[in-house]
């Protein structure tokens, strides 16, 4: 595909700059809710969502609109109805995954009937860059609504971080001191919902989940105060997602997504590292 | 592969007989039926035993393995089988390591878990990627195909299917004891921490034959639902767990049947008839509550009691 021409000179080419531009709202999206994600522990929350927003983009496929409407359109949709279904005392978690492997399954029968409706050449790669991304492939339009959706985002975020904050850590005491905690609730995981849509096109349905989870599981085993591993959470992200695209840049044969994944992990992987040695480092100190 | 499909179809007839006829006169179809069965019945016996445990979670992150396994043996030539056992066991293996003491859990566990699970998916990716030559992508490994099935694949899968089974007959006994009453079993002298261990084993080799058949995304419905539906109806060990392999066959000759006469991927059928007897099993269950309810006699069984 587009990694063919990825020569070194991919810096100057516009598929590079449209995946940098985007890429770096949507990471910023991704950084900021996946941290509360993870303070609120609802990460099951983005798995679920990957299979809603993989079936959501074929059906729009298949039935003849973008494949964008389907993925906000079922993300959100399923966030809103994830909220409603945790609130009514946990539906147990064998119905819940049965019912989003099944989810999955239609996925694969929409992108069935998509490939066989097409004329087969062209409709082939549907379901590998609705399931793992092709952030190279953006066009200016398409980066240009990435860009204000993830930046909406990020306004929303920021405006509900303090009660949203206030109702993560204790719920109880938020809701006495008037905080509407359920529609916070609510609001977030549309919230969620809008960031698993931007971050399918990014790096896929399959992998959303690790850009949700590594840079903000990483911000919260280095940062004790909220508010910092907030920033931290945003910034780790926007910044693996730049490390992903240079070194795919570089290397033509990775693909960006696989890239992206690899810096993300590789930065959580040395947290625990960092927190090994912050951990021995005073013993060593007394023991002298 | 979906040209082939509708080159050896005729049209579905609603009598089974010669529905049968015509599908068992390829040898593909017939092999498989053969794998199909093979894999319904382990992966129901197992799940059973998941799902009383409550370990899905475990079965989700070893199926999630199944994809970079496969692709992974796909890029260096060698038979798929390899590489889906190879992962998956080692990942069981890994994941008994790292349960071994005790469980944390909470609000870091469930983010690491997340990472890990998106970095192998990402892994197999890569080396799909890489390889280049998998004509229809990624889609047959994740959802499941059921052509080019060769008798010695059916072999190696009912070989390790009956290893499988064998093992889990062995230890049934002290597995259901240390599954439902870990503390008192272990006072009893169970090897609670041993049996956990070889459990999850067992649940990679279970992983590894179904993602054959349902794909690596879809493992799940295999091995957990025909398990939840059956307990559902009965709590007793016994025909509860007969009930689940029953299903899952069902669901499995169902969905080849259906894939064979409808140009639709097997896992999506395996899944929809799977997840159909789950939720007919619960509207069975909460009509019956409701009639319980009226009725002076109520004779429901608590779910979850121990025979």
């Amino acid at each position: 595909m587009t990694l063919a021409t990825a020569g070194p000179s991919a810096w100057s080419q516009p598929f590079f700059h449209h995946a940098l531009l985007a890429g770096t709202f949507i990471a910023l999206a991704a950084g900021l809710v996946g941290y509360f994600l993870v303070l609120r522990a609802q990460v099951f929350t983005g798995d679920a969502l990957s299979h809603v927003a993989f079936t959501g983009a074929m059906a729009a496929l298949a039935g003849g609109y973008d494949l964008r409407l389907g993925l906000f359109a079922g993300c959100v949709g399923a966030g809103l109805l994830l909220a409603g279904v945790g609130r009514r005392g946990r539906a147990d978690d064998v119905v819940t995954g049965s019912a989003f492997a099944w989810i999955l399954g239609l996925g694969s029968f929409f992108l069935t009937l998509y490939t066989s409706s097409r004329s087969g050449v062209t409709g082939g790669g549907a379901g590998t860059t609705v399931l793992f991304g092709s952030i190279f492939g953006l066009n200016g339009g398409q980066t240009l609504v990435a860009v204000l959706i993830g930046a909406g985002i990020c306004v929303a975020v920021l405006l509900i971080a303090r009660p949203l904050l206030f109702a993560t850590l204790d719920e109880a005491v938020a809701a006495a001191r008037g905080v509407p905690v359920r529609v916070l609730g609510l609001g977030f995981l549309a919230l969620v919902g809008a960031c698993a849509g931007e971050a399918t096109q990014a790096v896929g349905s399959l992998l959303l989940l690790g850009l949700l989870a590594a840079p903000a599981g990483a911000a919260v085993r280095l940062a004790d105060r909220p508010f910092l591993g907030l920033g931290l959470s945003a910034g780790l992200a926007v910044l693996e997602m730049w490390t992903g695209l240079a070194i795919s840049a570089l290397v033509p044969t990775l693909p960006p997504s696989f890239a992206i994944m690899a810096a993300a992990t590789a930065v959580y992987v040395a947290t625990f590292l960092f927190a090994r040695l912050r951990a021995v480092g005073p013993a060593v100190v007394t023991m002298e | 592969m979906r040209l082939l499909a509708e080159a050896a179809s005729g049209s579905f007839s609603w009598n089974p007989v010669t529905d049968f006829q015509q599908m068992w006169a390829y040898p593909f179809m017939v092999n498989a039926f053969r794998a199909g069965a093979v894999v319904a019945v382990v992966a129901a016996a197992v799940g059973w035993f998941t799902v009383l445990r409550r370990q899905t979670f475990a079965a989700h992150t070893l199926s999630a393995v199944a994809f970079p396994g496969a692709s992974f043996a796909t890029l260096v030539g060698i038979g798929a089988g390899f590489g889906y056992f190879g992962f998956c066991v080692a990942a069981a293996l890994v994941l008994a390591v790292l349960r071994r003491d005790g469980r944390p859990g909470g609000v870091e566990e469930s983010a690491a878990t997340g990472v890990v699970q998106a970095f192998l998916l990402a892994c197999g990716y890569l080396f799909v990627a890489l390889y280049k030559g998998l004509l229809t992508g990624p889609e047959s490994l994740l959802f499941g195909s059921f052509l080019g099935i060769t008798g010695g694949q059916v072999a190696v899968l009912a070989v390790v299917g009956t290893g499988v089974l064998a093992v889990l007959a062995a230890v049934g006994r002290p597995l259901l004891f240390a599954s439902v009453d870990p503390e008192v079993a272990a006072g009893r002298g169970v090897p609670v921490r041993l049996l956990s261990a070889l459990f999850l084993v067992l649940l990679g080799a279970a992983t590894a034959e179904a993602a054959q058949i349902t794909g690596a995304l879809l493992v799940f419905a295999l091995m957990v639902l025909p398990a939840a539906t059956a307990q559902q109806f009965t709590s007793r060990p016994a025909p509860s767990l007969l009930l689940s392999v029953l299903i899952g066959l069902a669901a499995t000759w169902l969905g080849l049947t259906a894939a064979f006469y409808w140009p639709y991927p097997l896992g999506f059928f395996v899944t929809s008839f799977a997840f159909a007897a789950l939720l007919a099993a619960r509207a069975v269950q909460a009509l019956r509550e409701a009639s319980a309810r009226r009725g002076p006699t109520a004779l429901v069984a608590p779910t979850g009691e121990p025979a």
